[in-house]
């Protein structure tokens, strides 16, 4: 049972806290399995693969993901249900005082403020992410910096180049890319 | 009966919604226009705007605020709460089935070199998403403290996500008072 409340606690300040779309929750949802030890870190990378690549938001699906793998289906509901409430509460309040909500200067003056936080905490979820995929451990350490192909898995920085040079040549959209990345993921790894 | 009806719409054309939107967030913006705007006639155009723009800016997920901002207009909050099972429902779905087809081959050799490929491509797509995203958001001086600040607090001081973003919070709403004393 303690379980279940931990996956709702867990999501629901994550839902709280996560303004302008999925991948910014991303951080959040890293640290929050860290600290509780929910799975192994390893297993975030994957989490937010399948959660981009299956339809639907990916904080839902990254909800169903940490949910089942903790503590079954039932946790996979309680932490959907705990990453959806924030939303639920806040927006029936907005929608009641919508008129006056618009022109509360000092809410707009705080959400503009927020807005640039949301690339902060994208930019550390390539860090985070980059950790378990290109990186091995001793990420920053000295040692990586005097013998890094011992830290640098190449065949991952490969891919990860080209996924980036696809994008900006040919503006092929995510779910293709992801697949590439399998692909080639397969025949040199 | 009528209010039945309504839950069962509400229901399924946000389950629509959720099913053919990969990835979330503002990919799914054009659809639910399309379907809560011209063919349901939900909401007129301008509301629907408003209403999208302030999924964007309040926390949450954009596509469960925008289901909850149509469903409570439609039929209150149990249309809101049909809004969001159909929206959510085919993300825990897919998910829950890809898991329990996965979890027998988790020692599987190919399975892990498919994995290591797709994570290595994830960070690339992530990466192009904070490039995007800041090319919009980022103007000013202060935006760009912001983000640096935030990222500092979280990468190299490992603080909760959380305070990166009450920080942005607080800095938003400092410069909306000095701005504000300025002018008056």
């Amino acid at each position: 049972m303690q379980q279940y409340f931990e996956l709702f606690y867990i999501f629901f300040k994550i839902g709280l806290f996560s303004f302008g779309g999925g991948l910014v929750m991303l951080p959040l949802i890293f640290q929050e399995i860290q600290a509780f030890n929910i799975m192994p870190t390893q297993e975030f990378s994957n989490l937010v693969a399948l959660s981009q690549m299956t339809p639907g938001p990916i904080a839902v699906n990254a909800a169903t993901y940490v949910g089942d793998k903790y503590a079954g289906i039932l946790g996979a509901i309680f932490a959907t249900i705990g990453v959806s409430l924030p939303s639920f509460l806040i927006i029936i309040m907005i929608a009641r005082f919508l008129n006056k909500f618009k022109e509360n200067q000092m809410v707009q003056g705080v959400l503009l403020g927020i807005r640039p936080a949301t690339i902060g905490l994208l930019g550390s979820a390539v860090i985070f992410l980059s950790e378990t995929s290109i990186f091995n451990e001793g990420f920053y350490s000295f040692e990586m910096m005097e013998n890094p192909l011992k830290y640098i898995s190449v065949p991952s920085l490969f891919i990860f180049a080209l996924i980036l040079f696809l994008s900006y040549r040919f503006k092929i959209g995510p779910i293709l890319l992801t697949v590439i990345g399998g692909i080639i993921g397969v025949i040199i790894i | 009966m009528k209010n039945l009806l309504n839950y069962w719409r509400l229901f399924s054309v946000f389950f629509k919604i959720g099913c053919s939107t990969f990835g979330g967030g503002i990919a799914m913006i054009p659809l639910i226009q399309r379907e809560v705007v011209d063919h349901k006639k939900w909401a007129k155009e301008e509301e629907m705007i408003e209403y999208l723009a302030i999924a964007q800016s309040v926390p949450g997920v954009v596509a469960i605020n925008s289901s909850i901002f149509v469903g409570n207009k439609v039929s209150g909050i149990s249309g809101a709460f049909f809004a969001v099972l159909g929206v959510t429902l085919p993300a825990v779905v897919s998910i829950l089935l890809i898991l329990a087809f996965l979890s027998g081959l988790e020692n599987n050799v190919y399975v892990e070199k498919i994995f290591s490929g797709i994570r290595a491509a994830t960070v690339a797509l992530v990466l192009i998403t904070a490039i995007k995203m800041g090319k919009i958001i980022l103007k000013g001086k202060v935006a760009y403290l912001i983000a640096v600040t935030a990222f500092v607090i979280i990468v190299i001081f490992n603080i909760s996500a959380a305070w990166a973003i009450l920080t942005g919070g607080v800095v938003g709403f400092l410069v909306y008072f000095f701005s504000k004393r300025r002018k008056g």
